[in-house]
């Protein structure tokens, strides 16, 4: 299982192991990362889970895709490292992924 | 405020233990729910979770180690008896009273029971909870034939699921066109070519009469003699709020606890939030009650504002969605009253926006796979909904101009 450090709004580092499959939300919520609210669920639909992919790993994580793109319009802050978390499937190559919690409210 | 108790652990609920713990309430903090789980996402119970594709241990929207840390109380499978308003105690089921200072009642709502002859039949299942979601799981498995009671969202996401599973599924309407209650004809147009187009049978104007059951299979009968036998009936015809704890302990109740704008009911320590309550919204004259993810998420944060002694009025656009098959439907705003509606697309594509005005002001957009105008839809709402009948047509105006 990777291991992926959420640093949340307060600056505090929470590595948390995250079975691959599982969304990069999911893994927040089990492991009681504040910040990742995820309001509908998962299902791309209120920009709840937003956060900053660390600069390191944008291309590895990719972009977002038309869907996720259009619900980020509704994010506080959004920027270039923006994706919602919830689209984001854990993989073993996100060993060491570094997410940065953005303000959700 | 030194202790305040929540009945009712679904999503409500939960935002209001959380909102409040956010807000800096540091009192003594009980969240009762009637069913085993703890807190948990219904949307997916008609969606993903049928399909098998999410187990029910990932529905949970917080581990149980978050509660503690929380340091909120949570009290599973608890029955709320009464609300003592006079002493502020609550009696439970099992006799035993818990004391309040202050009061939320998230309790939601539960399914329109089907009333008609032979309907207390094993193949005749509801959606609500994870437990009725389980059991449609494994009795869905083992079914080949399946009937869906009514063609609103539940019973055409599950038709959804069905068919995607390979089973035969009929469903059955009342009324003369499905999602009747909440779109415009063009949008039930396009939801019944889609289910039709995927092997779906749509009975229209049809009033299921009674069941008949026998060893092999169950009969839906309705009124003008069809029959349509099946393995699995699935009824979806609505819901009716939880407001007997609230009406018998006195608060004013009308098809939903009534609360005002700053979410509080006819009792000033105790508030509401959610489907169970009718509401008062200031972008809304009439009162409403709503059945979603929003509503109770933001009647929520209302709520607390009052409990915490900043009330701030609610003033949200309501926002739903509903995932069928490859189809994402957003809808924004309420479209009762409309007068006309204007398309931004072409049905046909299978992506396009319904935009509902009235005169000359838009308050509610469908959207079809077309987040973007979804979310600029919301935006627009929000501020008015002033724009142009042709604004909205011509694909080439970009929606967030116009905001």
């Amino acid at each position: 299982m990777p291991k992926i450090t959420y640093i949340d709004l307060d600056g505090a580092s929470h590595v948390c192991e995250v079975a691959n499959g599982l969304s990069v939300m999911e893994g927040a919520v089990a492991n009681g990362v504040p910040g990742i609210l995820a309001i509908c669920g998962g299902s791309c639909a209120c920009s709840t889970c937003h956060a900053y992919v660390d600069e390191a790993w944008t291309a590895e994580v990719g972009a977002a895709n038309e869907i996720e793109d259009a619900t980020l319009d509704l994010a506080n802050d959004r920027k270039a490292q923006s994706r919602l978390t919830c689209q984001i499937v854990v993989k073993p190559a996100f060993e060491g992924l570094v997410i940065h919690v953005a303000k959700n409210d | 405020m030194t202790r305040c108790v929540i009945v009712g652990a679904g999503q409500a609920g939960l935002q209001i233990a959380e909102t409040l713990r956010r807000g800096g309430f540091e009192g003594e903090l009980l969240l009762l729910g009637d069913e085993s789980s703890l807190p948990y996402q219904r949307p997916p119970l008609s969606k993903k979770y049928l399909l098998n594709e999410v187990e029910a241990a990932r529905l949970l929207f917080r581990p149980a180690e978050h509660f503690a840390k929380l340091k909120v109380e949570v009290r599973l499978d608890t029955q709320v008896a009464r609300i003592e308003r006079a002493t502020r105690e609550l009696v439970l089921a099992d006799g035993s009273h818990l004391t309040y200072d202050r009061l939320a009642l998230t309790t939601g709502a539960r399914v329109r029971q089907l009333s008609v002859p032979g309907a207390a039949d094993s193949r005749v299942c509801y959606l609500r909870g994870l437990a009725d979601a389980e059991r449609i799981r494994v009795q869905l498995a083992a079914a080949r034939r399946v009937a869906i009671i009514g063609g609103g969202f539940i019973g055409l996401e599950v038709a959804a699921i069905a068919r995607q599973l390979g089973k035969e599924v009929t469903v059955i309407e009342a009324q003369s066109r499905v999602l009747q209650r909440v779109v415009a004809p063009a949008i039930s147009s396009f939801f019944h070519t889609l289910h039709t187009g995927y092997g779906v049978r749509i009975l229209l104007e049809q009033q299921v009469n009674h069941l008949e059951r026998a060893a092999e299979c169950s009969t839906v009968v309705t009124d003008d003699g069809t029959r349509v036998a099946v393995d699995l009936i699935v009824v979806g015809i609505g819901v009716v709020p939880n407001v007997e704890l609230a009406d018998a302990a006195g608060l004013i109740c009308e098809a939903g606890i009534v609360v005002d704008e700053f979410a509080c009911t006819s009792d000033p320590v105790i508030v509401a939030a959610g489907d169970c309550t009718r509401h008062r919204n200031l972008l809304y004259a009439l009162p409403q009650r709503l059945e979603s993810v929003q509503n109770a998420v933001d009647q929520a944060k209302v709520a607390v504002g009052t409990l915490l002694g900043a009330p701030v009025a609610y003033a949200q656009v309501p926002w739903f969605w509903s995932d069928q098959y490859e189809v994402k439907l957003q809808i924004a705003g309420i479209a009762t009253g409309y007068d006309d509606l204007v398309l931004r697309g072409v049905p046909a594509d299978g992506s396009f926006s319904a935009f509902y005005f009235a005169g000359e002001r838009v308050i509610a957009v469908d959207s079809i796979n077309r987040p973007a105008e979804h979310m600029a839809a919301r935006k627009l709402i929000a501020a008015g909904g002033r724009c142009t009948k042709a604004q909205v047509a011509d694909l080439a105006t970009d929606l967030k101009s116009i905001l």
